[in-house]
């Protein structure tokens, strides 16, 4: 298992590594396009500033409290984007034909699928997501114990990896429908957005929906509530604070099953 | 043997909208009871009309897709349950689709291959020198793959899928859109790995003198079945191919009288077109016709395959078949 999982990470690298020299013969165009995604994704958290222009605190929320939420919601976000946010092209290889070509190699498919297109470029989202919540953490208020200290990389790293499992799950439903990249968009660059406003904005029977249903709300809503001291969410018990970890365990492997399930039908069907 | 298929069988569920929300669901069966063997070392074409199962089968070869049924090993591998383990042995080539890196020049393709394959570092150099040159591609090299020319990126293709020294190789038309000089390369590239190396070629094509220079066996697959395997002299009788002479006379003429030799087939101004057996040389019939009419140009085509196949699959047509397809409620 430990070597397998070895094998598929160095299968990635040497892809990923394939990509970005692939970028580099055009430097031009990977400057003006990792700008632009600065700019883009910079333009994301000024709506959020232009609200705050209007308004004192949004659902109860101050500008810091909000910019924790967007920071934490980006970064992990941005990790994910930045290591598997190509795989929606899935469609597009089974569609042409090239998918088969995957298949012949001594590599994990979904490491060599997960690697596809890398673009650096998606370092931009990160950047921009790391000042937010860099500022937001300085500026809070937050009132520091160990436990908050070890909780907010957790939040992140459980973060990125419950996107990444969004990423395969919703690439393992291109097997079925091969122009599925929409509805797996919805759900990941969607899920984000939502993710950057505090839950109270939104009705509760939405909240406990996006909560539970897709364990989106893990990622930012329950902990950064605990983190920044404020009441909490639909009344959780406080030991859900730490239960990120494990939600991004069970979607992991849910994901992995959902992906292997896929696969499994395209070499049975071809299609 | 090194390639065993027994009874493998390929079944499809296609289903087909026919209302709003109504789905007929059909069995379609791509390969039924097909069963062969390649001994280590053959040269092996395999052809057939579009649709009728080839490249299925060369999927199920190379652990692409999962047969429904039957058994299959390459070089004792089960293919699809073994699909990296396989990877090791085969090389494929896929004539329509390039392996290698667009925008990089095509030496970084290689390197990648030689770090997937976890080649060792002398027989990849040597695996290296020696295909490249055989292929010409030394000055190449370090040419982004998007400048190079068709045939020139499918023989890189070539070298891509024979740097880890496979067992097998696959080849999906590899003559596909090629000129006649990238043709002639190719094959005789092909022809050395087979002879000095003792690779295994088994190839699909639509190119008639692909087979006829390279496979000593030609397997012929129609509606998923098995229809011929044996010499491609075989299969010319069976099918009694022809070729086609065109000529083009100064000006429009009767049909040519040829005698036996030949026949005319279709006239359309001054061009005619002449059918003669394709065992048969062309030279004393364009002597024949040069003396007796007024020749302004002329040239011969090689039988086409799909009409070879379709003349043979008609000359076995009293051997029952079953439908293509077997719809299910």
């Amino acid at each position: 298992m430990g070597e397998r999982v070895r094998d598929a990470l160095r299968a990635y690298l040497l892809i990923a590594g394939m990509w970005i020299r692939s970028t580099m013969i055009y430097r031009t165009s990977f400057a003006v396009t990792m700008a632009g995604n600065l700019l883009v994704t910079g333009l994301d958290f000024a709506t959020i500033l232009l609200m705050f222009s209007r308004v004192d605190s949004l659902g109860g929320w101050s500008l810091p409290e909000v910019a924790f939420l967007y920071g934490l919601s980006a970064t992990s976000f941005g990790v994910a984007d930045l290591v598997l946010g190509s795989m929606d092209v899935l469609g597009t290889r089974i569609r042409d034909g090239s998918f088969d070509t995957l298949l012949v190699r001594p590599a994990s498919v979904l490491a060599q699928i997960g690697a596809d297109h890398f673009a650096l470029r998606r370092l931009g989202r990160i950047t921009q997501g790391a000042v937010v919540l860099g500022w937001a953490l300085a500026f809070a208020g937050i009132d520091w114990t160990p436990a908050k200290v070890l909780l907010v990389p957790l939040m992140l790293a459980a973060g990125a990896a419950i996107f990444c499992a969004l990423f395969v799950a919703g690439a393992a439903f291109q097997f079925l429908a091969q122009d599925a990249a929409e509805v797996q968009n919805a759900f990941t660059y969607g899920g984000t957005t939502l993710l950057q406003y505090p839950p109270t904005v939104f009705g509760k029977d939405f909240v406990r929906g996006v909560t539970f249903l897709l364990p989106l709300g893990f990622v930012n809503w329950v902990p950064a509530a605990y983190v920044l001291g404020r009441p909490y969410p639909l009344r959780l018990p406080v030991w859900t604070v730490w239960a990120p970890p494990l939600v991004a365990a069970v979607c992991c492997a849910l994901a992995g099953l959902a992906w292997r399930a896929g696969l499994r039908a395209y070499r049975s069907t071809g299609s | 043997m090194f390639i065993e298929v027994d009874g493998v069988e390929k079944v499809f569920e296609v289903r087909k909208k026919t209302g709003f929300l109504k789905r007929e669901r059909r069995q379609v069966r791509a390969v039924d009871s097909l069963s062969f063997t390649v001994a280590r070392g053959e040269m092996v074409g395999y052809i057939g009309p579009n649709g009728a199962g080839k490249s299925t089968t060369i999927k199920m070869l190379t652990g692409i897709l999962t047969p429904s049924g039957g058994r299959l090993r390459v070089a004792g591998i089960d293919p699809s349950r073994e699909r990296m383990r396989l990877a090791h042995r085969i090389g494929v080539v896929f004539g329509q689709r390039t392996t290698l890196w667009w925008d990089l020049p095509l030496i970084d393709s290689y390197r990648l291959m030689h770090r997937m394959y976890r080649i060792p570092d002398a027989r990849y150099a040597e695996n290296l020198d020696r295909l490249v040159e055989l292929l010409s591609l030394e000055s190449l090299l370090d040419v982004p793959v998007r400048q190079l020319s068709l045939g020139q990126r499918m023989r890189g293709d070539i070298v891509a899928a024979l740097l880890h020294d496979p067992d097998v190789l696959y080849l999906d038309e590899p003559t596909i859109g090629l000129d006649v000089i990238s043709k002639a390369k190719v094959r005789d590239f092909l022809r050395e790995l087979n002879t000095e190396r003792g690779t295994t070629v088994l190839l699909t094509t639509h190119d008639l003198q692909d087979i006829e220079q390279l496979c000593s066996r030609v397997m012929v697959i129609d509606h998923g079945r098995l229809m011929y395997d044996g010499p491609l002299a075989g299969l010319h009788e069976a099918g009694e191919s022809e070729r086609t002479l065109v000529v083009d006379l100064e000006r429009e003429l009767p049909p040519i009288d040829a005698g036996p030799a030949a026949r005319v087939v279709k006239v359309e101004g001054p061009r005619q077109w002449l059918a003669f057996p394709a065992s048969e040389s062309a030279a004393p019939l364009v002597a024949r016709i040069a003396a007796e009419y007024p020749l302004a140009d002329l040239s011969v085509r090689e039988p086409d395959i799909e009409a070879v196949i379709a003349k043979m699959l008609r000359s076995l047509g009293d051997t029952p078949k079953p439908p293509p397809d077997r719809a299910t409620a």
